[in-house]
């Protein structure tokens, strides 16, 4: 391989330095080499791992460990922030009821998002040892690893490691003398953003065209194949070892003071500052201490707006980067932690044009099932081409705004369109004049005088 | 269903009008996959990336094949071949190109990379090269956006590709 194709080569590395991270703060990342390098089943076990699946496999029921999960209150790291444990206590199980499937969801797509790729590159086992242990909580009988195509390496790394825990008996039948069978199979994606979404991805998986499902049923009742199906994100399922390991209490401690939340959260900076990256920290960090961590803005400019968490999450403002990065706090200004990694945005950056992109990605990624979203999300980008280019008219804003209404919960089978109304919404409340300064004319016609539907 | 499946594959095999024939290995893959799950459906997707894989695209005559190994309806497979952005339902280049155009890229410089990479190259997205070398594609957010601009070519994830760095690297791929 030529200098070229190895400088420019694309490697995801945590940026704290071993010395920060420790086994009772940094539950997700402490056993990561300096080197960025894949931690195998040798190392993995050395460093504590399997431990948890050892100690929990016949010695605790499937109920001990949801309760556990429950307290610790592990709240979903793909973005919806739903208990995990919550989750798992509504699965179906027991009786002459079928064994169903866990499915992890590793599907990363949401714009901004780079998180489950470390954890899946560089530690494989962390999750694979989270999902036998989700397994037994909800009685599933097999797994699947849901993962995007595109995620090459993350495909090498598990098809390794799952290769070693099926080699070392910690995957197939009697798992550590345990009298409990369950196995994994990776199954890897061709495209579509809307496969991240819970009910799309069972459709996906069961080798359909990835259109959401109406809830209830709730896959937890009827999910994959009809049988009681758990999706749980990449980052939550790596969570479950160690609070199996430590109990929810230490892992409720995690956030110390600073959320209500336990645990930690592998938070990211993207965007135009200084160090780019990844970080485990606390639940309840602050925004201003990740841009601190990020070096700051790039050529000494000033921050214009944020979001917090994706694509799909609203704008936060300068004047809110002291806020707590939790689910609760996060949701009461307008907007969702998501995965938590902050999208900076600078001061000279257009938001018309970032929100022009946004929604171009949302209107090309919807799956079409729903109506509000397969003709108003390209509406909607419509609209936002002809204010970029200057060329909007009386009304288009106020329009934009109907639209992000009628895009919002409530309307269609997902929150697909929701998200898409998230960004929309909140950037026209905070940057009105920019969407403002794209007006050219007065209203047209058409906009007064409305030919009604079905007439001629 | 065994039975059914493997009966659909030899007449599939035997009356497909394109003249597609669907290798022998490919066959044996796709019934492997199929063994993963509780439906012979689920094995639909990974079907049509084994047929890609070996072809580059996937063929129409490919669909009825992988329908008949399968045992489902050649509309079941069509639905799906024509949903999924990875899967090329037309020939594309040797190489693939996909070049992500979500936030973060956009961010830190999409635009003056897709115009490095279609001034060096001659097309636009959605275009292969007249050489048949290169296909050009917008991808959803590569999970890249620490180091963006960002792309990939066939396995290859690279970032921050400066735009001027775009000829060296297209050298790289014959």
């Amino acid at each position: 391989m030529s200098t070229s194709r190895r400088s420019l080569r694309y490697h995801c590395q945590l940026r704290q330095s071993a010395g920060e991270r420790r086994a009772e703060t940094h539950p997700l990342t402490w056993r990561f080499r300096e080197d960025g390098a894949l931690i195998g089943l040798e190392e993995y076990v050395e460093k504590d791992g399997y431990a948890a699946v050892r100690e929990v496999l016949g010695n605790q029921s499937p109920q001990d460990v949801i309760a556990t999960m429950k307290e610790a209150n592990v709240r979903g790291r793909g973005g919806a922030g739903f208990s995990a444990g919550l989750k798992w206590s509504l699965t179906l199980q027991g009786g002459d009821l079928p064994r169903g499937y866990l499915v992890c969801n590793a599907d990363e797509m949401e714009p901004g998002t780079f998180k489950d790729r470390l954890l899946l590159e560089q530690q494989p086992h962390l999750l694979i040892e989270g999902m036998i242990l989700g397994a037994y909580a909800n009685n599933s009988c097999f797994g699947y690893i849901f993962l995007r195509g595109e995620y090459i390496e993350a495909a090498r790394a598990l098809i390794q490691a799952l290769n070693e825990a099926r080699a070392a008996g910690w995957l197939g039948k009697n798992i550590a003398g345990s009298g409990f069978d369950f196995d994994i199979a990776l199954h890897t994606g061709a495209g579509r953003y809307i496969c991240g979404e819970e009910t799309a991805l069972i459709s996906s998986l069961e080798g359909l065209r990835a259109n959401p499902r109406t809830k209830p049923p709730f896959p937890g009742q009827s999910g994959a194949w009809g049988k009681p199906t758990v999706v749980n994100n990449v980052e939550t399922l790596c969570n479950v070892p160690a609070v199996m390991r430590h109990g929810a209490e230490w892992y409720q401690g995690l956030s110390g003071g600073l959320s209500d939340d336990g645990g930690t959260k592998l938070y990211g900076v993207s965007g135009r500052v200084n160090r780019t990256g990844l970080w485990e920290l606390p639940i309840g960090t602050s925004a201003a201490e990740l841009l601190d961590r990020a070096g700051g803005i790039r050529d000494g400019r000033a921050l214009k707006t944020w979001l917090p968490g994706g694509g799909s999450t609203g704008f936060l403002l300068p004047e809110h980067l002291e806020l707590a990065l939790d689910f609760d706090t996060i949701g009461e200004y307008g907007s969702r932690l998501g995965t938590g990694l902050l999208t900076v945005v600078t001061e000279e950056q257009s938001v018309v044009s970032l929100v022009r992109n946004l929604e171009a990605f949302f209107a090309r990624e919807s799956c079409g099932w729903c109506t509000p979203c397969r003709d108003g999300l390209p509406w909607t980008l419509k609209i936002l081409q002809s204010l970029e280019r200057g060329e909007g008219e009386q009304g288009d804003i106020e329009l934009l705004e109907q639209l992000a209404s009628d895009l919002g919960p409530g309307k269609t089978f997902c929150a697909h369109a929701p998200g898409a109304a998230m960004p929309l919404e909140s950037s026209i409340r905070h940057f009105r004049a920019e969407f403002e300064a794209g007006i050219a004319h007065e209203r047209r016609a058409a906009h007064e005088d409305p030919i009604p539907a079905g007439g001629v | 269903m065994n039975d059914t499946a493997s009966f659909n594959a030899q007449s599939a095999i035997a009356t497909d009008g394109d003249g597609f024939v669907l290798h022998e290995e490919d066959r044996d893959a796709i019934l492997h996959e199929r063994d993963h799950y509780e439906q012979p459906q689920a094995a639909c997707i990974e079907a049509l990336k084994i047929v890609q894989k070996r072809h580059g695209w996937v063929p129409d005559g490919a669909i009825p094949a992988i329908a008949g190994v399968l045992g489902i309806g050649v509309a079941n497979v069509e639905g799906v071949a024509t949903f999924y952005s990875l899967i090329f339902r037309q020939p594309v280049g040797r190489h693939v190109i996909l070049v992500c155009d979500s936030s973060s890229c956009f961010l830190t410089g999409f635009d003056e990379l897709r115009d490095a990479i279609t001034a060096e190259l001659g097309i636009d997205f959605g275009q292969t090269t007249a050489d048949g070398r290169f296909t050009l594609l917008p991808v959803c957010c590569l999970g890249a956006c620490d180091r963006g601009p960002a792309l990939m070519i066939d396995d290859d994830t690279y970032g921050p590709v400066p735009p001027d760095a775009v000829a060296e690297l297209l050298k790289e791929y014959a």
